[in-house]
């Protein structure tokens, strides 16, 4: 398996490290979202402010993890075919993720997930989803 | 409607590139040969030109080096990058500087070789660069063009019932325009079974749902009005532009509409027209389900009813309301650099010169526009339209 992915989140980690407390979060099967302390709203992918009211207090929450699938395709040609989806968190946001233990010809738009993680050869955790 | 149009600023030349394989040139020749063809057929110079619009498919990602290589004695520069539609907004800014006497004569290029690089554009990961702001949350998922596509197709068909059968009516008008390109990378013209049973790429994207992967490259040369009526060319101005960057709005976007949701309108009110008003458009076809939702969000049809608009070969010249794409598009014709923008414009001018291919072109035309995507659909994608009018 072609591991270029994995190298480039481990550099897109490290060109964030205001996000390290997200990552160490992920090691412990939590996934934070990002709470408008303001409008309330949960934003994705974080900010470390609101971008819909400018807020800059943010509280981060555990996510229920659950969440439905709104769109779904698989790189078929890919050496190993993975599901690439966006996802509606049950918090409100779409959220691009991978679908495992899945086939994507068995989900449907609408589908219920739930939170999983896949280990990453790096050490980092990776949030995906899984059928319910 | 009546508004009063500006009369600021006109395209004289226009070049596309005859190759789409290129392995023994350089990317900076290709943009050279192109801008001295633009030049020659707007009547010009490279000495005339004193501004220059490109993007980052140029060598070196800014202008400069080109401008050197060139020799180009300039008074306005400039080198804005929003991927495929940089041409577009080019435009729009090149209108600009020349209404305000910054520039007089602008050269806008775009040119790129990923067909001899072997570059896999919609089913390889693009590398995002790391300190982009969307990295960490997105390139571990190894999402590529053509699954961000796949799911916008997916997500068009749940949500108003379109069909794989009405989006293959895309394929099949590009392919029946470009029969007629002798340089059109595919000129054979194709079936909507034959879309249909084409290799599934992304499900239910498949193969002919996706544009060309080509070299080569196009100018144009856009000039103040005493300039242009100095010159042989028919007079074509432009009349309204606009431009945004269309995100995911921190998670709450519909992947239902386009960015032609905004950038469309604003070009429309500057030009006083509606969708339909036009009998010729170059909509950005990077893939058949791009087209479908534009031509929805720039009012061509209600939202949800595209899949009815394209069907039966009405986008074909002479068979509908509006011709689409008449050189073929980027799905049958080109898209060097993976980037449509310029050969957008270059077709709705040849459609205004009267100069398009005889089989397709639009009798009487004297208003077309041209629009597309840039960039990667999701987190930084932008849109532009330009409202074009023979005088």
């Amino acid at each position: 398996m072609n591991n270029e992915h994995i190298t480039l989140h481990t550099q897109a980690l490290a060109a964030h490290p205001y996000f390290n407390f997200f990552w160490d979060a992920t090691k412990q099967g939590v996934l934070l979202l990002p709470h408008c302390s303001s409008c309330h709203k949960v934003h994705w992918y974080p900010r470390s402010f609101c971008p819909f009211c400018y807020e800059t207090k943010l509280d981060w929450r555990p996510s229920s993890g659950d969440a439905t699938l709104y769109a779904a395709t698989a790189l078929t040609k890919a050496s190993e075919p993975y599901i690439v989806a966006y996802v509606e968190l049950a918090e409100g946001p779409l959220m691009l993720t991978n679908i495992v233990n899945a086939s994507v010809n068995n989900l449907k738009i609408g589908d219920a997930l739930k939170l999983s993680f896949t280990a990453l050869d790096s050490g980092q955790q990776l949030p995906v989803f899984t059928p319910a | 409607m009546s508004v009063k149009r500006k009369d600021q600023a006109y395209i004289a030349g226009i070049f596309e590139h005859p190759t789409r394989h290129a392995p023994d040139t350089s990317l900076v020749q290709l943009h050279a040969e192109c801008a001295l063809g633009a030049l020659k057929d707007a009547g010009l110079t490279a000495s005339d030109v004193d501004g220059f619009f490109g993007a980052r498919d140029i060598p070196g990602s800014n202008a400069n080096w080109f401008i050197d290589f060139m020799n180009l004695k300039l008074k306005h520069i400039d080198s804005t990058d929003a991927g495929g539609c940089s041409p577009l907004i080019h435009i729009s800014h090149a209108v600009d500087a020349i209404a305000s006497g910054k520039c007089h004569v602008a050269l806008i290029t775009l040119a790129g070789r990923p067909r001899s690089e072997q570059m896999k554009t919609g089913t390889a990961p693009r590398p995002g660069e790391p300190d982009r702001p969307d990295s960490p949350w997105e390139v571990a998922y190894r999402p590529t063009i053509s699954t961000a596509y796949a799911m916008m197709m997916a997500r068009h068909m749940h949500e108003y019932g379109t069909t794989a059968e009405q989006l293959a009516w895309i394929r099949v008008a590009a392919s029946e325009h470009a029969k007629h390109n002798p340089h059109a990378m595919f000129n054979k013209p194709v079936t909507v079974q034959e879309v249909m049973d084409s290799p599934l790429v992304a499900p239910p994207l498949r193969r002919m749902d996706c544009c060309v992967i080509s070299d080569g490259g196009g100018a144009i040369v856009l000039v103040s009005p005493a300039i242009a009526r100095s010159l042989k060319n028919p007079l074509v101005r432009v009349i309204g532009s606009g431009h945004t960057v269309y995100g995911q709005n921190a998670g709450y976007r519909n992947m239902t509409t386009s960015g032609a949701a905004v950038s469309g309108p604003i070009a429309f009110k500057e030009a006083g027209v509606t969708a339909q008003d036009f009998k010729y458009a170059s909509i950005y076809d990077n893939f058949t389900i791009m087209v479908l939702m534009q031509l929805e969000d720039l009012g061509f049809c209600k939202k949800g009813e595209g899949g009815k608009f394209v069907s039966d070969g009405k986008l074909i010249s002479g068979q509908g309301p509006v011709a689409v794409n008449t050189d073929g598009g980027g799905l049958c014709n080109n898209h060097p650099s993976n980037r449509g923008g310029i050969t957008k414009l270059i077709e709705a001018t040849r459609q205004l010169r009267g100069t398009a291919h005889p089989a397709v072109q639009v009798k009487n035309c004297d208003l077309a526009m041209a629009c597309g995507p840039g960039g990667f659909i999701g987190t930084g994608y932008a849109h532009a339209t330009v409202v074009l009018e023979r005088v």
